[in-house]
């Protein structure tokens, strides 16, 4: 690295803005990443990061905005072209081939050759030298990729991007959400090792410590929005925090006038109690009450198990520890039929996998669990189906050409409104949403947050979940807080943003 | 030109299911009968019907069969390659409990003589088929049960059947071939009422089928199983209940193509009923447009359209005089060909075509 290439930086991102249907995706956003730096990108689900990612990578085409490598302006055509320009990324699922050795994984396309064939000694001491020199590991390079730990893996697959690309931008997106604390070491010190070299890093995480331990600046977008570029050690913990959850004090007050007037409704009859609920691994066992015509939300970080905790109260898995008793009656099948039938549904946080079935259409995708509750052979009519599908239609104002379209062909908004729509039609006593307004534009979230409050008013009881903590403040009545797993916090009533902060933090 | 929502728009057309199919099959008729003016000739003997085109549909009856209970196992997401191998099991079944007999080594004259009778059943034919449908459906389970609860792959897990069912169908019958004389068991393959009679065993078999998926709401679980395993799971779809029973009626399906085939060929060779028939099956569903591996949407309609388009295949290629060893091949292209067809290109262009035709 010579001296006057360190004052030029490494990557400089200007105004990118790109736009999804119906979404703005990045809007404006700034991002800057010096030579030998550790720079965290920072912000919930959503947010923007990923397509900031794609944008630079070449996955994604902005709108407009200029990328500049090393103050020369690129235009970043394809994953292909980014990797020639010397930007590599590692993902979460590693996309080397695990039955190969790790010589193998690095030298692929690149084998020494001896006499027209491969040259498998000098193959394998290559890339034992590329490892030791690179990473400073000494590992068995003739075993499979698949028998190490994915620590290894990742670090094997830095080193291909390194040596084999030779990448001068590592971008490392959620490298340790797998790993164990031993493992992370161990990729720390390879970070801190490639540093000193002069590459620069982006690092992607929901860990906030890990966030401290490495990085040097850290970067937060919020809503496509960059939020601002920080010292690490300059940003106190809790102020991250705020800056990634948000707040604004607009529409506050409008929504807790409806808040307060759902609050009559409370009858305060117990529609679900569990206690000491949990599963090893999952959910550390807890107290949890719900009200009929209460919105109960539950707040807390990416990774502090709100998603777990819905998925067992709904009945993916069955617990090992605790009871659940829903109208007074103990629970003992778990299963989603079992749950919905008792009139507990849950709208699962990710919307494509787990909750539209995309070809099916539309009236199709809103009667299906009806169905399933009747049975299969108590069947509804297609006409009676277009019935229910046209009321739902009509109150969550959805917007489809018609009813037989493919469920697949709307936006992302209108296919949450569908799955909601599908859990209505059965008529349930509990509803949980997992951030069912992730990735849906703000008309149609305002839309869904007052949807929730009217159903606890018709009585019915809600757990809402968020990574938007203005958002949970806004729709709830009370408001559980998560951290690691376990529930830490319980407040009722209006409660201090910072209080719930702190609780999310781990902070009591 | 037309009103949205009219109920002949070109788009609608070229996206059913049926399209494709019944468009290939016209093509291949139509090339008979530019080949073979007396192609189409029907002639009517005591009242019943004879003709290419009959036989047509006479010989792709056993497809047809399987392929509606192929349909429903590969819009689950699976696939069934023990169809064939379960035929030749229900064939054994059937015959042996008409003619137990013929596994004794030696046997008295008389015995001997009664057995060529047409009359002499050992078990009476309601009781012979039950028997073998029931057998079949056993097997249909067993692959069900392996691809929903012990969660193999349905290849693999089906192809279990596939390699060991000629074995037990050959060991149900001692490895003997059984003749079968029994007339009236003759009636199910060779009979005729007007039509084939196995043409109305498609016919009930099909509506069966239809009713179960279209009047209940099996057929939409199926197509959701096959589309979103996880979307289903969470809507509370029983994704296992659901495989199991697209695998029992499949292997139901492939039990009564069994009686058929064996009654059209008056013996129970367990070496060669239903031999290939697995893949013949899965092709007329894929023409049929169910798309195999992914699942999801289905026709039943169009998978029992596909069966005829290979049979008519077959057909023409021996009115053509091409040699049975060649056959293998033009199916190949067959193939070839639904695979174009069936491509995104494919597909984008006659979207093409078929806006052009509305404005």
């Amino acid at each position: 690295m010579s001296e006057q290439n360190n004052s030029v930086l490494l990557v400089s991102m200007r105004g990118i803005n790109k736009t999804f249907p119906g979404v703005q995706a990045l809007a404006n956003v700034d991002f800057d990443l010096r030579h030998g730096e550790i720079h965290a990108l920072m912000g919930g689900n959503g947010a923007g990061k990923s397509t900031l990612i794609k944008v630079l990578t070449g996955v994604e085409r902005p709108d407009s905005g200029t990328i500049l490598l090393a103050g020369k302006e690129v235009s970043v055509r394809s994953p292909k072209h980014a990797q020639s320009l010397g930007i590599s990324t590692v993902y979460q699922e590693i996309n080397l081939c695990p039955n190969l050795t790790v010589a193998e994984n690095i030298l692929i396309g690149r084998e020494p050759m001896k006499f027209g064939r491969i040259d498998w000694g000098g193959l394998n001491a290559q890339a034992r030298e590329i490892l030791l020199r690179v990473l400073g590991i000494d590992i068995d390079v003739t075993r499979t990729l698949g028998s190490y730990s994915v620590a290894i893996q990742q670090m094997v697959a830095i080193a291909r991007a390194l040596e084999i690309e030779s990448a001068k931008i590592l971008i490392l997106d959620e490298p340790t959400s797998s790993l164990s604390t031993h493992e992370t070491e161990q990729l720390f010190t390879v970070m801190r090792k490639l540093k000193t070299e002069g590459v620069g890093i982006i690092f992607i995480t929901h860990f906030v410590d890990q966030v401290y331990e490495i990085s040097d600046r850290i970067t937060v977008i919020r809503n496509g929005a960059l939020v601002g570029t920080y010292e690490t050690q300059a940003l106190p913990r809790m102020e991250l925090i705020v800056k990634m959850i948000g707040r604004s004090i607009t529409e506050l007050d409008e929504m807790s006038k409806t808040k307060a007037e759902a609050r009559k409704h409370i009858s305060g009859e117990s529609v679900l109690q569990a206690r000491e609920f949990g599963q090893t691994g999952e959910v550390e066992p807890l107290d949890l009450d719900l009200h009929a015509g209460e919105v109960l939300g539950l707040a807390g970080l990416v990774g502090s198990g709100r998603t777990e905790t819905a998925g067992l109260l709904f009945g993916l898995e069955a617990p090992d520890s605790g009871t659940l008793t829903m109208a007074g009656k103990k629970v003992d099948k778990f299963s989603p039929y079992a749950s919905i039938t008792r009139g507990l549904v849950l709208s699962p946080e990710d919307r494509k996998a787990a909750g539209i079935v995309d070809d099916l259409t539309v009236r199709e995708n809103i009667v299906l669990a009806l169905q399933v509750g009747q049975g299969w052979f108590n069947h509804l009519s297609t006409q009676k189906q277009s019935e229910i599908a046209e009321r739902y239609v009509e109150l969550l104002d959805i917007a489809t050409p018609s009813l037989d379209q493919p469920v697949k062909n709307l936006s992302g908004g209108n296919q949450q409104k569908v799955i909601l729509a599908r859990w209505l039609a059965t008529n349930p006593q509990v509803l949980i949403l997992d951030e069912p307004t992730r990735g849906i534009d703000v008309g149609t979230k305002a839309e869904i947050q007052k949807l929730v409050l009217t159903l606890a008013e018709e009585g019915k009881a809600c757990v809402f979940i968020s990574s938007e903590l203005e958002e949970v403040m806004r729709c709830s009545h009370r408001i559980a807080v998560l951290y690691e797993r376990r529930k830490v916090a319980e407040f009722t009533g209006d409660v201090d943003e910072h209080v719930l902060m702190r609780s999310m933090a781990g902070g009591g | 030109m037309k009103q949205p929502g009219s109920s002949l728009s070109w788009r609608k057309v070229t996206e059913s299911k049926l399209f494709f199919p019944i468009v290939a099959l016209a093509l291949i008729l139509l090339f008979d009968l530019i080949s073979n003016p007396g192609f189409f000739a029907i002639q009517s003997r005591e009242g019943n019907l004879y003709g290419s085109l009959i036989d047509i549909f006479r010989n792709a009856s056993t497809v047809m069969l399987l392929a509606i209970g192929m349909t429903l196992v590969i819009a689950t997401g699976g696939v069934d390659l023990s169809v064939g191998a379960i035929m030749a099991i229900a064939a054994s079944v059937a015959a042996l409990m008409m003619n137990p007999y013929v596994m004794a080594k030696e046997l008295p004259p008389n015995l001997m003589k009664l057995i060529n009778d047409p009359q002499f059943t050992f078990q009476p034919l309601w009781v012979v088929l039950a028997v073998t449908l029931v057998v079949a459906t056993i097997c249909g389970l067993w692959n069900g049960l392996l691809v929903a609860y012990v969660k193999i792959q349905p290849m693999v897990a089906t192809l279990i059947l596939m390699i060991a069912g000629r074995g037990i169908a050959q060991l149900i019958t001692n490895g003997v071939r059984i003749q079968i004389f029994y007339g009236p068991y003759a009636f199910i393959g060779q009979g005729w009422l007007v039509l084939p009679f196995s043409l109305y065993l498609v016919a009930v078999v099909y509506l069966v089928a239809w009713i179960l998926t279209r009047k209940t709401a099996i057929g939409m679980f199926i197509e959701s199983v096959g589309i979103n395993s996880r979307s289903s799971f969470f809507s509370g779809i029983d994704e296992k209940k659901i495989k199991l029973l697209a695998y029992a009626f499949c292997g139901i399906c492939a039990g009564i193509a069994g009686l058929v085939a064996s009654s059209n060929i008056k013996t129970s060779d367990a070496n060669n009923i239903g031999l290939t028939l697995e893949l013949d099956a899965i092709l007329a569903v894929v023409i049929g447009g169910t798309l195999l591996g992914a699942g999801g949407r289905f026709s039943l309609l169009a998978s029992l359209v596909g069966a005829v388009v290979i049979q008519a295949v077959t057909t023409s290629m021996y009115a053509l005089g091409v040699p049975a060893f060649a056959l293998q091949a033009i199916k190949g292209v067959v193939v070839i060909l639904v695979i174009l067809l069936y491509s995104e290109q494919a597909r984008s262009l006659i979207r093409g075509i078929a806006a052009q035709r509305e404005t």
